[in-house]
């Protein structure tokens, strides 16, 4: 599904440069459910753009889904992303003028799909969320937790092979935490494969596998025994 | 590209986009809109102007030239300075053989006399004409004809009179037509009565048939004055010198006697009001398009700043899957359709002001602007002007959008 291989970035800060990502070996096979832990600094949301391409490796090797991801245009990738990825932004990043359901549709109206086909598919993955009652509303009209479904439904409404998410939970209390990571993990039951940056052992101890980052390079890389979420709706 | 102008959404987005800060939208409209409707307005007041200065002409064949014989002011040819000098129907007849470019000479011979209809009389200019004179000042009839060539060939004691002469010789209501006034004691048949134009250059006349004139003045080939028309393609000063050597030479005048003959050019006349009207349009388009220019810079202003303020967005979009091609497209849409709402909105109140200005100055005989208007045509470039102008300035705040990579463009807040 997914294979990195040798991976490295460095960011030129002045006239020094900062090697962020000091060669990185990654596999996640379909279906994995990957929390990546790490401090500030240990390179884990660098990674998690690079997998997002919205950042490119300096070198190494990054294949997803047979296709290797390499000498990306804007263009390319904004395909790729499109097709490949569904991301979740810690601020849940919706477009605040548009209702929830135009939210949904944005990533299937950049397929390029007809406007009905859009709806319908946003209409499913809202109800898959539970906020189909909500397609009209905007998002300052939401709860965090609304929010969040919003955005994964969102994420999910282009059919990803790979769903990102950058501390999906970081913005949100404990009890609507654990409904996101109930859904997510959900979500993971039905076969995605999902991949979460956090710093929150708790988050990280209900996914299936856990990779520990430090200073831009794996520490540690286990495979866990998953804790299942309470969802409280 | 047609496809995506036709889509709902794409409109459905220029909507969300510019309606999510309604007065930020409309102070940048302003720029725009103030432009299209001063050179709207200013156009419609030039055009106004100038259909007034033609109103003025009215028919009055513009490319004509008055000569006027005078006194010589320089001895030649054995003739003291000081000659009396007199034109003839035959000099008339050799500048209409000679002179290129000659339409038409029309001969006049003028007097005053005391014309008389019952107990009701008054002085009055009478004016020897030819058909021909009809040819270069198109007389607005109000009743019956002007003279014809019967009336000249048959020596007819026929008369036209001004609408003013008529009303002190007539009773209020009476008939003209067919009636008989006195000119010098002698019977003219009223056969007309004209109403005078904004040109005159008899001033209130009444007009008798040439040869009548002859005889009963007893003039013989004599002629007081003479006009003649250019062709539309010939330069009338030009005549006016060709005629005035060739008089000069008929009638044994030294060619440089510079006060031999007055004249009045009327061509020359028209074309200075003529390039003052052009004047006024250029400085007018200039004018607006410059306002034109200034305001499309404002829009271009503010969504640049729409743009940076939008950075996030714009990153969010691209994580989503917009290809920094349709981001760009996006922008410049709203920037043409900016431009285009502002240009229609001026388009729109650069009419009413120009009604207003018919309103006010366009009416009755002597208004300053008649018909203060603007062509489809200039509309229209006006429409093309700020599409162009629109996308230009369109195409700076997108590629500013685009030139910020996604993953900072996230990272803002």
């Amino acid at each position: 599904m997914l294979e990195i291989n040798q991976l490295h970035k460095s960011y030129a800060i002045g006239d020094s440069s900062l090697h962020v990502l000091k060669g990185i070996d990654l596999s996640v096979a379909k279906g994995e459910m990957v929390a990546i832990m790490g401090s500030s600094g240990s390179g884990k949301s660098t990674l998690l753009n690079i997998i997002g391409m919205l950042d490119e490796a300096d070198s190494g090797e990054y294949i997803l889904d047979s296709v290797t991801i390499k000498n990306l245009t804007e263009k390319k990738a904004a395909i790729y992303r499109n097709k490949f990825l569904g991301f979740i932004f810690q601020s849940f990043n919706l477009i605040n003028y548009k209702n929830a359901l135009e939210n949904v549709a944005l990533p299937l109206y950049y397929q390029g799909l007809k406007r009905k086909e859009r709806q319908e598919k946003a209409r499913f993955h809202l109800q898959k969320v539970g906020l189909l009652d909500w397609q009209t509303h905007l998002p300052s009209e939401l709860s965090g937790g609304q929010k969040q479904r919003v955005a994964i439904a969102r994420a999910l409404a282009s059919n990803p092979k790979l769903l990102l998410a950058d501390e999906p939970t970081g913005a949100l209390d404990t009890t609507t935490s654990s409904d996101i990571m109930a859904f997510l993990q959900q979500l993971n039951d039905e076969g995605k494969t999902i991949l979460i940056v956090t710093h929150e052992e708790d988050i990280a101890a209900m996914c299936k596998r856990i990779i520990r980052l430090r200073d831009g390079i794996i520490m540690e890389d286990k495979i866990v025994t998953q804790v299942r979420a309470e969802p409280h709706v | 590209m047609i496809k995506f102008l036709f889509d709902r959404d794409t409109w459905q987005e220029v909507y969300d986009s510019v309606s999510k800060n309604k007065l930020r939208t409309a102070i940048t409209m302003v720029g725009v809109w103030w432009g299209i409707l001063l050179l709207i307005g200013l156009l419609g007041a030039a055009r106004g102007m100038e259909n007034s200065f033609n109103r003025i002409f009215g028919d009055f064949a513009t490319n004509s030239v008055f000569i006027i014989p005078s006194v010589t002011s320089k001895p030649f040819k054995g003739f003291q300075d000081g000659k009396r000098v007199q034109l003839t129907l035959s000099d008339l007849k050799k500048i209409e053989e000679n002179v290129q470019g000659v339409e038409f000479v029309v001969p006049k011979n003028q007097n005053s006399a005391l014309v008389v209809n019952g107990f009701l009389s008054g002085n009055f200019t009478i004016s020897g004409d030819f058909p021909v004179s009809n040819e270069v000042q198109k007389k607005q009839l109000s009743q019956g004809r002007f003279i014809n060539q019967n009336d000249i060939d048959l020596k007819r004691k026929v008369a036209v009179l001004a609408k003013d002469i008529y009303k002190q010789l007539f009773e209020k209501d009476e008939n003209p037509i067919g009636k008989y006034v006195q000119i010098n004691n002698i019977n003219f048949k009223v056969v007309g009565i004209y109403e005078p134009g904004n040109i005159e250059f008899s001033g209130d006349a009444v007009y008798i048939p040439f040869t009548s004139f002859q005889q009963i003045y007893n003039t013989g080939d004599k002629i007081g004055f003479v006009m003649i028309t250019g062709k539309p393609e010939f330069n009338i000063s030009q005549i006016e010198q060709d005629a005035k050597l060739l008089l000069k030479n008929l009638n044994k005048i030294h060619p440089n006697d510079k006060q031999a003959f007055r004249s009045f050019n009327l061509g020359k006349e028209f074309d200075k009001v003529t390039g003052f009207l052009k004047g006024m349009q250029f400085l007018t388009w200039f004018v607006g398009l410059a306002t034109l220019i200034a305001g499309v810079f404002a829009i271009g202003n503010i969504l640049l700043i729409t743009v940076k303020e939008r950075t996030k967005e714009i990153g969010v979009r691209r994580a989503l899957g917009a290809t920094p091609f349709e981001i760009k497209r996006q922008i410049v849409v709203e920037a043409v359709f900016l431009t285009m709402l502002a240009g229609l909105f001026g388009i729109i109140s650069g009419g009413w002001i120009l009604i207003a200005i018919d309103h006010f100055w366009g009416q009755g005989e002597d208004a300053i602007l008649v018909n203060a208007s603007v062509s489809i045509a200039v509309v229209f470039i006006a429409l093309i002007i700020l599409v162009i102008l629109g996308t230009l300035i369109g195409l700076i705040p997108a590629f500013k959008a685009t030139s910020v990579k996604p993953i900072e463009a996230l990272r803002e807040e």
